[in-house]
């Protein structure tokens, strides 16, 4: 039989009304559901939305880095035409932050100004000129206070207080302790110490900050667009700061370009462009340049960590003693959570019996630091496995060796009571070392060229919300109707990464309906169920569980609804989603015919699906212990290949080869991205990226001096995909955006020590820092060189 | 401030504006022209995400006064389509997802139009080389190369 003929055996109204055959959808390379938008410019992100006639918003920044606001004289500013609204501190009902309890920043600065470039007044004109020119006419009068641009300076005992209540300008203080860590200590064959240094850096988003407030002066509502990661702290915020009931206000996010952390806790210029719109009466679109980037900032802080780690001969840990210092800027956003995952996450990768851990979060007069990919936790790793590679040759061991001799065996609880239910890890050393030769081309290479292995992981979203509010972590709703089309509507931030294609998936999946059918509407508070938004990885897991349950209930009520119409029991009815059959017969009903009789009596359906993570395994009872703790963590294995320049200090990085367990790649081409993406941002840190400031003002806030590595001196990325079904995820899916990010930067400098016998403890492994540490390796050598000699000498006379 | 009539070709569609002697073509085709595929990443010269083609030739829009494009003919994203489908290069960033979160896409996928129109079948070093002053903060450019590659190849 032909083809042609076989197609002929289709009823012909069955023909037109189908849509492509039912396949999997989950496990599928699939392109981006709004991919097309992307590639063909269609894609509106915020600041690309027809706002017509828009006010033009603009923000004054502080010259000094820290000092008293006595007066901010408007008067002149206001008495420009075309000058419509100007706002200050005083404007605003409340201050904000991230984190409930570390509330204490202003939209505009209120009383005291903390960094150089804080915001403090604003105003909305006609035109950029004309908002320029009022800018230009604002007078600012500030007393000058000390200000302190390293955590050292702001601890120091007669240093003065950036907020009231910190004694010594420490925002957090940890102190933990789990196990028997001196008894550890002393038991062990080996210990080493060392210290390292980490420069701050920025996400870099592609996309500048952007927000269109519009308010309607008549029923007092505010619509907001902007370029969120997180539209309902933001639509929490708005209303705290505008002092304004939430269900007046509409958060909506269109198109985003990147985030990466940037863009999780709501900024200033989008309660600015908010307060401006209600001042104006009007619609305000705030477009802010890549210096204001920078300034909003919110990275990954300077570091500083003291790292001590005993071992037995055989390589596995007895006892570890860390103290961490984050430099966070000025004021608390992410910061205590920040402090707490670099303690949480830094052994609990292994299985680790004893670990004492001090941290120090650090009020200084720098932009606030905030979350960043890899939260908390990337330079943490980087000292982790850099010593770790060092015991491991002081030791003899290879450093697999080291690392199997302290892995994971779920299920397991860490010594910090973060609950391991799957553990890839076994699997994505296999596949590193087979794949990048390991054995037989490590030791073989040239003098300049080596080899590094580093892990990691990371969480599939926080256990615990950051707001109490005894909601479920995750809500999706599905709406079928008359066309046959299903809708998914969630509040999920899908940035890039892939979200709302991933949930199509899940839902074509349980459906076995084709993605066609399939449509995602995301992020419009007044559409959409709230979603706590797209940060800790969480989105795939937690999102993805509620997905898979609200389409398991759409799907049961169509099968009750076929039942019915085919008079037989739900039991006898065999699922395929385009069509359905009574088992064992030739009777059936397509999809269309299944939907026509669930929607008698009751017209359009509407379907709920909620997750929430079990409490085993939300962390355990001390202090901070919410901080680490998910219901999935991922974990990566990578192997890096390096040469280094000795003359100059150039690194090029020459191959990755990355094996990342996702649990389930429910979208493995996405997954491929996500995993080549963070592995390279971890390369931009290990390699080139710092922010610098001289006396608080910012040196690099552009992307020639900050230096983001261009496609020129980006390397092959091989990844793998391990795959071990974690009993909770989604499939048994897990995150795939984070954890292999922070793996790159160790595995970096342990393969400049394997290509010239180096030991970085500094990032970035600039070409600067590489050639001053050679020398200092030099000289070193050549003073304990020339001390020997004389020692002879002296013992020849 | 002064002003002039622009007289240009975008996207083969022939254009008169006036415009100010010191607008920027991305401005000018971003809010006269409507053509919002053209992207700012930066402060002015730093990402590539506001690459057009002027003549045929890779520029920045960021940095192109648009009153010295008078006569020219300016190709932006939107132009590429062809009967209203993604090009060929288009539809390789999107099936090997040569696109995340899209902000760089535009200016990307036109740097790498010029280097197709000029060498139809580059290795790889010319790839990189035509594509070193776009900026991609999501792909880590592996699937970028990729996408390119896959275009080239299918034009073969």
């Amino acid at each position: 039989m032909t083809s042609a003929a076989r197609h002929s055996t289709v009823p012909p109204a069955a023909q037109a009304a189908a849509v492509a055959p039912a396949a999997h959808a989950a496990g599928q390379r699939t392109p981006l559901i709004d991919g097309i938008e992307k590639v063909t410019g269609r894609a509106r992100y915020t600041a690309d939305l027809p706002f017509g006639d828009a006010l033009v918003g603009r923000i004054l920044r502080s010259p000094v880095a820290h000092g008293e606001i006595r007066g901010i004289d408007t008067r002149a500013a206001l008495a420009i035409p075309g000058v419509r609204a100007v706002v200050t501190g005083t404007d605003f009902a409340a201050p904000y932050g991230v984190i409930p309890i570390a509330q204490n920043e202003w939209p505009l600065a209120r009383g005291r100004i903390r960094y150089r470039g804080e915001p403090v007044a604003a105003v909305a004109a006609v035109d950029a000129e004309t908002a320029d020119a009022a800018l230009a006419a604002i007078v600012l009068d500030i007393e000058p206070l000390p200000a302190y641009f390293s955590a050292a300076d702001a601890r120091a005992p007669d240093a003065v207080r950036l907020h009231e209540k910190k004694a010594g300008n420490i925002e957090r203080e940890v102190d933990q302790s789990f196990g028997e860590v001196d008894a550890g200590f002393e038991t062990a064959d080996l210990v080493c110490e060392e210290t390292y240094h980490y420069a701050e850096v920025a996400h870099g988003q592609i996309e500048l900050n952007a927000a269109v407030a519009a308010w309607e002066p008549e029923h007092e509502r505010l619509t907001t667009h902007s370029v969120t990661q997180v539209p309902y702290y933001l639509h929490l915020t708005l209303a705290q700061c505008l002092g304004i009931d939430t269900s007046q206000i509409r958060v909506i996010k269109p198109f985003v370009g990147g985030g990466f952390g940037h863009r999780v806790e709501p900024l200033n210029f989008e309660m600015v462009a908010a307060a401006l719109a209600r001042a104006a009466g009007g619609t305000v679109k705030v477009l802010l340049s890549r210096e204001d980037g920078f300034l909003t900032h919110r990275g990954r802080p300077e570091t500083d960590i003291r790292l001590k780690i005993a071992m037995a001969k055989t390589g596995a840990i007895t006892a570890v003693d860390c103290e961490i210092v984050q430099r966070g800027g000025a004021y608390g956003g992410y910061g205590l959570v920040t402090i707490l995952y670099a303690g949480a996450l830094l052994h609990a990768l292994y299985m680790v019996p004893a670990v004492r851990y001090r941290g120090f979060r650090v009020y200084t007069n720098t932009p606030p630091c905030g979350a960043m990919r890899g939260h908390g936790a990337v330079d943490a790793r980087h000292a982790f496995e850099s010593l770790l590679d060092r015991m491991a040759a002081e030791l003899g061991l290879d450093p697999f060796a080291v690392r199997r001799a302290n892995l994971i065996t779920p299920p397991f609880r860490t010594i910090n009571d973060l609950q391991v239910n799957s553990c890839g890890l076994p699997a994505c050393l296999e596949w590193v070392e087979e794949a990048s030769g390991w054995k037989t081309r490590r030791g073989a290479l040239p003098r300049g060229r080596g080899m590094g292995l580093a892990c990691s992981h990371y969480v599939s979203g926080s256990a615990k919300p950051v707001h109490w509010s005894g909601e479920p972590h995750a809500v999706i709703h599905l709406k079928l109707d008359h066309d046959g089309g299903i809708t998914v509507l969630t509040g999920a931030s899908d940035i890039g990464q892939g979200s709302s294609t991933l949930l199509a998936q899940v839902v074509a999946e349980v459906m076995s309906l084709s993605l066609a059918r399939i449509r995602v509407i995301a992020t419009d508070s007044a559409l959409t169920p709230k979603d706590n938004g797209s940060y800790s990885s969480r989105v795939s897991f937690m999102v993805g569980n509620a997905a898979l349950r609200a389409a398991e209930e759409l799907k049961r009520i169509l099968v009750a609804a076929a039942a019915k119409r085919l008079e037989v029991s739900v039991d006898d009815i065999e699922w395929n989603g385009e069509h359905c059959l009574v088992a064992g017969t030739d009777r059936g009903l397509a999809f269309r015919e299944v939907v026509e009789a669930a929607l008698v009596d009751t017209g359009a359906l509407s379907v709920k699906g909620v997750w929430s993570t079990p409490p085993e395994t939300q962390g355990g009872k001390f202090r901070g212990a919410a901080v680490g703790s998910t219901a999935g963590f991922s974990y990566a294995a990578q192997v890096v290949e390096v040469s280094v320049d000795e003359d100059t200090g150039q690194v090029t990085v020459e191959r990755v080869w990355v094996a990342h367990d996702c649990g389930f790649a429910i979208n493995p081409l996405a997954v491929e991205g996500q995993v080549q993406g963070a592995v390279w941002m971890g390369m931009g840190q290990a390699l080139s990226e710092e922010t610098q400031y001289h006396e608080g003002l910012p040196l690099r806030p552009n992307m020639l001096d900050y230096r983001i590595p261009t496609i020129v001196e980006s390397p092959p990325i091989a990844v793998k995909l391990v795959e071990s079904r974690d009993p909770l995820g989604p499939f048994g899916a897990k995150e795939a955006s984070e954890g292999a990010l922070h793996g790159f930067a160790p595995a970096l400098t342990n393969a400049i020590h394997d290509a010239i016998g180096l030991r970085l403890t500094e990032l970035p492994a600039s070409p600067d820092r590489v050639f001053e540490a050679l020398v200092e390796v030099r000289r070193t050598e050549r003073l304990r060189a020339r001390a020997a000699a004389g020692g002879q000498r002296n013992a020849g006379n | 401030m002064a002003k002039r009539l622009l007289a240009l070709t975008v996207n083969g569609r022939a254009r008169e504006d006036a415009v100010a002697d010191h607008a920027l073509l991305v401005d000018y085709l971003r809010t006269t022209a409507g053509l919002t595929g053209t992207k700012q990443g930066c402060d002015g010269g730093e990402c590539g995400a506001c690459t057009v083609l002027i003549d045929g030739q890779p520029r920045l829009a960021c940095i192109t006064l648009a009153v010295t494009c008078e006569g020219r003919r300016v190709e932006t994203i939107e132009g590429l389509a062809e009967d209203g489908r993604m090009s060929r290069l288009q539809r390789m960033f999107h099936e090997k997802l040569g696109a995340q979160c899209g902000f760089c896409t535009p200016g990307m996928i036109m740097a790498a139009e010029a280097l197709l129109r000029r060498m139809p079948h580059p290795d790889e070093q010319a790839i990189r080389d035509a594509l070193s002053g776009n900026l991609c903060r999501c792909t880590g450019y592996v699937k970028i190369i990729e996408a390119v590659r896959a275009a080239a190849t299918d034009a073969g």
